[in-house]
């Protein structure tokens, strides 16, 4: 006996090609990242191909026109703005995570929440005009007298304070996180037995935390790596690796938005700055892999 | 005192100092904004387009840029939301919940949310050298939509997980099935957290000026077309920043602050919608 053929009904049709579209726009939306990375190396193809590796990322000399292509200095203004800001804000940060989470009442808890939401949406320009407001004539007549040098206030440190400002929210709302999943009953085993409340924090709370804070501050670096616009305003884009925290500095993504216009009449030029966008997609895809890793092994095994 | 009491008061105080560092770092940047820009806020700034000699001191104002940015971050939204609504629903209809694959496509888009803009700003123009475009509208709302995308689908996402299991399983009792059950069912309950997605989204596309630097171009004019150049809110900010004029500077602060404000409002009203929404959603 043959078998039965029910007739498909037109809502299981659709059922079935809406399951099928929507698959597809999942895989659609997923292969973005191949196609990123596939497209930015097929264009950073020609000058990895023209001049070596070591010479491209060791080299500080940067001389577009005569083919010169060196990203150490862009690199190292990458590193020390990164660097300033990761010092900065982490201690910061991390404090304040612990106040919140472990002292602060819960009402000043949800009060706080939505005032770190608003700095998380606020503008990178809107950053940018402030730092050049307040925080670079401050570095300039203040922080570099002080220090005995001059500076024209455009430097790392200006960059470093406006980006610490900006990855607080990411590092204060994944540490906060972390906090609240320490359960509740290790914190009052160590308090009966007669630990004092930051006794249990530095002994109890802060051990099971670690692994997941340490996932907060690599994703405030990755944050900070790529961010652009804000850094480019304050941080005085001259192309020389810095020796302090005064010395102005060039990082990758202010040369990839400052070069923007001339760098289609200089051969290879575009190249290179498809290879600076390259390297900061790879760096940041490795960190951020890392954290979401890190921090789903730690959720795991507090719970 | 005890030692151990000594360290908590100093730490404590630590906390409390952090604390504090933190949120008026926030109080400063928006009043700085405020006193710096008010003075310039004109009824021109937001009515008028650049007239001539606008970036030498002159009349107009920045409606090409507000526009701009509007067209801009709309048209990105749109294209965002077609992509990203799927997707939510997908992940949490038809697949198997939590299913490896879920995981993994979860972990990819959290992954996509921190690649930072001007890489998606660069992706974008390589796209554009491909087929032969210039900077234009379409040019920068393809690569804002590149970068609103991951993070609408994991705020969408995470929205609609809430729908009760049970909910769902009452709505295949009664003999709906799952694209039924996605539409009229999931999609109309997690309605108020969508719309909070979708604003949020917005809210970044607005504000975002490395993605479109290349991709969007800069123009006085308003965009007629798609295949136009476009000015926007933040360019038009860092462009009259950079003119060594006080006037134009100022306008350049009131400029920051009309972007601020905007900013502040849809976040408000992110806020608000969420909550008020909620009316005809089952808990």
């Amino acid at each position: 006996m043959k078998p039965l053929k029910v007739p498909m009904s037109a809502r299981r049709v659709k059922d079935i090609l809406a399951s099928k579209i929507m698959l597809l726009f999942t895989l659609a939306a997923l292969a973005l990242i191949f196609l990123m990375v596939a497209g930015l190396y097929l264009k950073s193809k020609p000058i990895l191909a023209s001049q070596p590796l070591g010479e491209l990322f060791f080299s500080s000399r940067w001389r577009p026109f005569r083919g010169e292509f060196g990203f150490l200095s862009f690199i190292m203004g990458t590193v020390w703005v990164t660097g300033v800001a990761v010092l900065i804000a982490v201690p910061l940060c991390l404090l304040t995570s612990i106040y919140l989470s472990e002292y602060a009442h819960s009402r000043i808890r949800e009060w706080v929440k939505p005032l770190i939401d608003i700095l998380a949406g606020i503008p990178s320009v809107v950053f940018g005009v402030w730092g050049m407001l307040v925080i670079v004539p401050f570095i300039k007549d203040v922080v570099a007298p002080f220090a005995g040098t001059f500076s024209t206030g455009y430097s790392v440190l200006a960059g470093g304070i406006v980006l610490a400002i900006m990855i607080f929210p990411v590092i204060i709302h994944v540490s906060l996180e972390i906090f609240r999943a320490v359960p509740q009953e290790i914190r009052e085993a160590s308090l009966a037995v007669g630990a004092t409340r930051w006794q249990t924090i530095k002994h109890v709370v802060m051990r099971k935390a670690l692994p997941g804070v340490a996932a907060a501050v690599v994703l405030g670096i990755s944050r900070a790596f790529g961010e652009t616009m804000a850094v480019l305003m304050v941080v005085g884009n001259v192309a020389k690796i810095p020796h302090s925290v005064l010395d102005p500095a060039y990082p990758l993504p202010a040369l990839i938005a400052n070069n923007y216009g001339e760098m289609l009449s200089i051969p290879l030029y575009d190249s290179a700055l498809m290879l600076a966008a390259l390297i900061l997609l790879l760096v940041i895809l490795v960190f951020n892999t890392l954290s979401k890793i890190i921090l789903i092994r730690v959720q795991r095994s507090i719970r | 005192m005890e030692r151990r009491n000594i360290e908590e008061k100093i730490f404590k105080g630590l906390m409390l100092i952090s604390t504090v560092v933190i949120l008026s770092s926030l109080i400063l940047i928006l009043l700085t904004v405020l006193v710096k820009g008010f003075p310039y806020l004109s009824l021109a700034m937001v009515t008028q387009v650049p007239q001539g000699g606008y970036y030498l001191g002159k009349g107009g104002g920045i409606l090409n840029a507000i526009v701009g940015s509007m067209y801009l971050a709309g048209g990105a939204t749109f294209l965002a939301i077609l992509f990203s609504l799927p997707v939510a629903l997908y992940l949490n209809v038809y697949s198997k919940s939590d299913s490896k694959f879920v995981s993994a496509c979860r972990f990819a888009f959290d992954v996509l949310c921190g690649v930072p803009s001007i890489v998606y700003g660069a992706f974008g123009f390589t796209i554009m050298i491909f087929f032969g475009m210039r900077a234009s509208l379409l040019g920068g709302i393809i690569a804002i939509a590149m970068l609103i995308m991951p993070m609408m689908i994991r705020s969408m996402d995470e929205v609609i997980r809430l729908v009760p299991r049970e909910l769902m399983d009452a709505s295949y009792a009664l003999g709906a099935n799952r694209w039924e059950t996605a539409l009229k069912v999931v999609a109309r309950q997690s309605l108020p957290g969508i719309l909070t997605s979708i604003l949020i989204a917005f809210g970044r596309g607005i504000g975002d000026a490395a993605a479109v630097i290349f991709t969007a171009g800069f123009t006085d004019a308003i965009p007629t077309s798609l295949l136009r150049p476009v000015a926007t809110l933040p360019l038009a900010i860092f462009f009259q920043l950079g003119v060594p004029i006080p006037e134009v500077q100022g306008r350049a602060y009131a400029s920051a602050l009309i972007l601020t404000i905007l900013i502040l409002i849809i976040s408000l009203a992110a806020r608000l919608l969420s909550k008020k929404l909620t009316r005809h959603v089952v808990k």
